[in-house]
């Protein structure tokens, strides 16, 4: 479904970081364009 | 049996401060964009009053428990008008806007000085100050203190310290010769570095209060606020802890400031352990100091619902971490007891957990349903909901609750009921490093006191990647238990 994609990629750390979605989203075939982890706290 | 160190005391304070809240990181930029908003700031400041009667503010100072606190109905900030509540409590106090301008002003070291008050302002400020119970010390010679190389007329890069209208002063930047193009010595960030000063000084001088002990008989500062003291060729090089302690009155401490993001005070409590249990030091402090950059993070979200600004005030806490004195709570240094978050666990949530939840408890032969309360990030869930960011106490304790079910330790439709029984409700101010876990130490010594609980787990968590050198995050984890022997003699 992913394959070939590409995606934006905003992580939380209280919730899933972005390098986690990121390596999910990659592992699925997809390309990532930008990826960034917030800490709102 | 073997001895570990114990925590003796704890202190924790709070510094309403509505008219510092333009100076927080996030207003100082969008007031800077958008100077209309200022009026709609001002008018959504809480009172002195309404920040004391704040029932998560006096959460914080041990007036109510935790689970007092989560039995009150929300909204929070909307307390019956017949509300009472005190300025102090058992664990410390919040103090009034002009009491802390006092404490900066006594905590300005600098020639010409950083705050700059008029006659009446000073003397008004010292007479604060002297009327205080525990801050009486810190007004001596204060409305005498030299003013003459102040400029006669505040630079433009001044920023005004007001209460309401009234300005009590202007704060600078570093005005000698060496301040002048160096952005670190600016009045903002001086002012971050002065507040977490005068306000780390508030929570160590309520600690040596409440341990019944002298300034003289403390060994070793350590300093675990996010400020960044220095200048422009070593910015964060720190010296803050030994500036609170010469504040205090400590000739016979020196110290060091530690750093770790969020988790700096869990990072800090291990680390004086350790420095107590090898017989280092015997009388360590932990303090830290308030963040002026947080103060008015979330103020969009609040005028955007109509509600009070309510990360108005800073708060500080202190720690006395001492040898074993069959008494206070113990903090176990057993091999692999302390929970870390190596390299390799990455950023994947559930490696993060099994490393600094799991692998501690495994290390000590217990399982998670040995715990009886988990303290993981405290923040004010009242805080972050509006902001958009969910109740981050609330998501850890799934989060630790999942693993315990994965672990087989927990049956899955036990889970909530589990939260129920070692969680609790958020209740510290979103100040960074001050919701870490730690504002739960206090309720556990007066729970362990009181026979409650035996056993708690202090899970802290750090996001490392805003220092834009790694993507990875941080998770420090210790357990404290009642001493075995307290109550034995």
């Amino acid at each position: 479904m992913l394959q070939g994609k590409k995606a934006i990629v905003f992580g939380e750390r209280d919730d899933i970081s972005g390098t986690t979605i990121a390596a999910c989203l990659r592992a699925a075939g997809c390309e990532i364009l930008y990826e960034a982890t917030a800490c709102f706290v | 049996m073997p001895s570990w160190p114990v925590i003796k005391s704890v202190a924790y304070c709070l510094a309403h401060v509505p008219d510092l809240v333009r100076y927080g990181s996030k207003p100082r930029r969008e007031l800077a964009r958008a100077p209309e908003l200022a009026s709609q700031l001002a008018h959504r400041l809480r009172s002195f009053k309404e920040a004391v009667s704040y029932p998560a503010n006096q959460t914080f100072i041990g007036n109510l428990s935790p689970e007092a606190l989560g039995g009150i109905e929300r909204p929070w900030f909307r307390p019956p008008p017949d509300a009472k509540a005190p300025s102090r409590g058992p664990f410390g106090e919040i103090i009034d806007q002009e009491t802390f301008y006092g404490l900066l002003l006594r905590a300005d070291a600098l020639q010409p000085p950083l705050l700059i008050c008029d006659d009446t302002h000073r003397q008004r400020l010292a007479r604060r100050l002297a009327g205080h119970p525990l801050l009486a010390h810190f007004g001596a010679d204060l409305a005498d203190r030299s003013m003459e190389s102040a400029p006669a007329a505040a630079p433009a890069a001044a920023l005004p310290l007001t209460l309401h209208d009234e300005v009590f002063g202007s704060f600078h930047g570093d005005l000698r010769a060496e301040g002048s193009d160096d952005e670190n010595l600016a009045a903002h960030h001086l002012l971050e570095n002065l507040c977490t000063k005068a306000s780390g000084g508030l929570a160590l001088t309520w600690l040596l209060h409440r341990a019944g002990i002298d300034p003289e008989e403390v060994d070793f500062v350590i300093s675990c606020g996010e400020e960044a003291c220095g200048d422009r060729y070593q910015r964060g090089g720190g010296g803050m802890a030994k500036a609170i302690a010469e504040l205090c009155g400590c000739p016979n401490a020196s110290g060091m400031d530690l750093k770790n993001f969020c988790a700096a005070p869990a990072s800090a409590i291990i680390t004086a352990a350790a420095l107590v249990r090898a017989g280092v030091h015997r009388r360590v402090v932990v303090v830290g100091g308030g963040s002026l950059a947080k103060l008015g993070m979330k103020f969009q979200a609040f005028l955007d619902h109509e509600m009070p600004i309510l990360d108005d005030a800073l708060a500080a806490m202190a720690f006395l971490v001492g040898e074993d004195d069959g008494e206070n709570p113990v903090i176990r240094l057993d091999p692999g007891a302390v929970g870390k978050v190596p390299v390799a666990a990455s950023t994947s949530d559930e490696a993060v957990f099994r490393h600094y939840l799991l692998a501690p408890l495994t290390a000590l032969g217990l399982k998670l349903t040995d715990i009886d309360r988990f303290a993981p990030e405290l923040q004010n869930p009242e805080i972050t909901e509006f902001a958009g960011s969910g109740d981050v106490t609330k998501k850890n304790y799934r989060k630790i609750a999942a693993m315990a079910v994965r672990a087989g330790q927990l049956a899955k439709e036990e889970m909530e009921a589990w939260i129920g029984r070692v969680g609790m409700v958020g209740f510290a101010p979103t100040q960074g490093h001050i919701p870490s876990a730690v504002p739960y130490l206090g309720h556990a010594m007066a729970a362990m006191a009181r026979g409650e609980i035996r056993r708690a787990m202090f899970l802290a968590r750090a996001s490392i990647f805003l220092n834009r050198c790694t993507n990875l995050l941080d998770g420090v984890s210790f357990i404290m238990e009642r001493n075995p022997r307290a109550g034995t003699s």
